[in-house]
């Protein structure tokens, strides 16, 4: 090709992005409003028939969430994307799409708490029921398959044990069935892993985490990969069927490759509701520039951190998968050659109580409910994230009551194993 | 050439040197892809002229519909066939017959006829499959990122404001191609497919 590929870097800076047409601005103006004036009556009906590309409304499209947009999507390598209130909207929305109620999508044993509770409860009461396989089990998702399956869900690195998924397995599995793979790359982020890459047809993301990097916006994304054919077998009617509130427009004879992601925006976040504010992708976005040199240092970071707990004498073991003798790190060489990820648990001899301790003790690191902050992250998942579980299912999603989780920031790393050492004696 | 993918180069040079697209298939409804293409590249100063037998005597967004191709009595820089596969053969050996021959033609997204393509190409027509013009245009202008779309292009510049039949500059540097690799990479599996059960 006579194209140049710009490397991730420059993407992360400079896609989606222009100087403003009417200003110059450089950095993208906040257009921090919730309407845009139509030229005419004609302009305004050919944007609401979506025969125009344009702005009507902030809850629909937005020029300060398109940049976000285009920028994850240039970095995911998907056709297009869309911006969400949170990462849970963005789990919410995709699922809209693909399920009618009665049917069944597969998801991963090992996920976020939360992707457990919204899935086994708040789907539930839509009629769109989950159907649990293991990672670690790969035909356990075959062996989920059914006739009303309509897609899979896993984490490439997932939370709280950074683990990693065999994404490329799956995939095959997903494919054999027709359905698409979803996979939630909150924890990874495009920097360390590129699931599209490997057969994902959906991507989502808790923007909240790394990708915003500072801990200050909540914000979640879905990128269509542009690769699954939804009109193949009428399983997904939404996409293939006319739009009786479009006039009967058909979504992927009209948009192709990108169907998907409009059908998020113009069916799931035009009635749902859930948009993110301009000023929420504004932040989100600044993060993303930097994303490249934060993942990298969160990796390093988290790498060194836990190697030093490993050879501590009041840790028990230590569950990340960029050390060698973890169970996943084949699998992370594999599909995160540059580094395993900021996210990992640990568990002390002391058990329930020396976890209690450590925790109280540190002075940098701080104790709440998130990951992927610049600063590092401390937090007992038993008692919180994963609180809502009961205990098998806490231990099955690595969340034993003697775990503590870890989001290591971009600190220096001396200063961190020095807090860490200093409550572990306390 | 390969029609699994295209550079954006070759799409950009048809888009920034055709004037006269006539389109076949064009339709009066305004739900339909045909009607808002239409209506999108005349807006970009494209010169329409719309083909559609069922129609003659009316005109879509003032211009006259035609029965046929053979009846435009100007040169014709590009045809965009609005027809399924199965209709695309006759359509090309009419184009064939014109003259001056046409410099592209373009089938529209989901239609692709690789036998049509060669007969094309070897009278030295330029042949685009399985595109949109209104979205291959919509992304080298980067007007379609308000969508969210993914334009595979960048710029450093100041972006112009569109206006009413403004033509946009298409020359934003590209990410290398007019899709994406995994996109690409399912076109040309699903192609392969298709080709192997027929």
């Amino acid at each position: 090709m006579n194209d140049r590929i710009p490397g991730f870097g420059t993407l992360a800076v400079h896609a989606g992005a222009q100087p403003d047409p009417t200003t110059g601005a450089r950095a993208t103006p906040i257009y921090q409003t919730t309407s845009f004036v139509f030229n005419d009556a004609d302009h305004a009906a050919s944007l609401f028939g979506l025969q125009s590309f344009g702005n009507i409304y902030t809850r629909i499209t937005n020029p300060t969430t398109a940049v976000l947009e285009e920028r994850v999507a240039a970095l995911e390598g998907g056709t297009a994307a869309l911006a969400v209130a949170s990462g849970h909207a963005a789990q919410l929305v995709v699922f809209q799409q693909l399920l009618q109620p009665g049917d069944e999508f597969i998801a991963s044993r090992k996920l976020y708490g939360g992707s457990i509770n919204q899935f086994s409860h708040a789907f539930k009461s839509f009629g769109w029921n989950v159907v649990w396989a293991d990672p670690d089990d790969i035909p356990s998702f075959e062996r989920a398959v059914t006739a009303k399956t309509k897609a899979i869900f896993i984490e490439s690195i997932a939370n709280p044990a950074g683990s990693i998924t065999d994404i490329e397995a799956v995939a095959a599995v997903a494919r054999k069935a027709g359905v698409p793979l979803i996979v939630d790359n909150t924890l990874a982020t495009p920097y360390l892993i590129k699931p599209i890459d490997h057969g994902a047809d959906i991507v989502v993301h808790s923007l909240t985490k790394f990708l915003g990097g500072h801990g200050n916006s909540l914000g979640g994304i879905i990128v269509d990969a542009g690769t699954f054919d939804w009109s193949k077998d009428n399983k997904y009617p939404v996409l293939s069927e006319p739009r009786p509130e479009y006039h009967g427009i058909k979504l992927q004879e009209t948009f192709g490759n990108f169907a998907f992601a409009i059908a998020c925006r113009v069916l799931g976040l035009r009635d749902l509701g859930p948009a993110l504010s301009p000023f929420n992708a504004f932040l989100i976005q600044t993060g993303i520039e930097t994303l490249p040199l934060r993942m990298q240092k969160h990796s390093d970071n988290a790498k060194a951190i836990a190697e030093w707990l490993s050879a501590h004498p009041k840790v028990a073991a230590v569950n990340y998968s960029g050390l060698s003798d973890n169970r996943y790190h084949t699998l992370a060489r594999k599909y995160a050659p540059k580094g395993a990820g900021a996210v990992f648990t640990f568990s002390l001899k002391g058990g329930y109580d020396a976890g209690v301790s450590l925790v109280s003790n540190l002075k940098l690191f701080s104790h709440l409910a998130n990951v992927g902050d610049t600063r590092s992250l401390v937090i007992h998942p038993a008692s919180t994230t994963h609180s809502q579980l009961d205990d098998d299912a806490k231990t099955r999603s690595g969340a034993g009551p003697d775990v503590v989780r870890l989001s290591v920031g971009i600190e220096d790393k001396e200063d961190l194993i020095a807090d860490l050492e200093q409550a572990l004696n306390a | 050439m390969s029609h699994d993918s295209y550079n954006d180069a070759y799409i950009r040079e048809i888009l920034n040197t055709v004037k006269t697209v006539a389109m076949v298939g064009a339709s009066p409804q305004n739900v339909r892809p045909s009607y808002f293409v239409f209506k999108y590249l005349a807006e970009r100063g494209y010169d329409m002229i719309p083909i559609n037998p069922g129609q003659v005597g009316k005109s879509l967004l003032g211009k006259p519909f035609v029965t046929s191709l053979q009846e435009i009595t100007r040169p014709i820089d590009m045809v965009d066939i609005f027809r399924s596969a199965e209709h695309v053969m006759p359509i090309v050996d009419i184009i064939l017959t014109l003259n001056p021959l046409p410099k592209v033609v373009w089938m529209q997204l989901g239609v692709r006829h690789d036998e049509a393509a060669a007969k094309l190409e070897a009278a030295g027509i330029k042949v685009v499959m399985n595109r949109c013009p209104k979205i291959e245009y919509g992304r080298l202008s980067s007007e379609i990122q308000w969508m969210g779309v993914n334009s595979r292009t960048l710029s450093s510049k100041r972006a112009p404001i569109p206006t009413q039949g403004m033509r946009l500059s298409l020359n934003r540097s590209s990410v290398g191609g007019g899709s994406t690799t995994a996109a690409d990479r399912v076109a040309q599996l699903n192609n392969k497919d298709k080709n192997d059960t027929a």
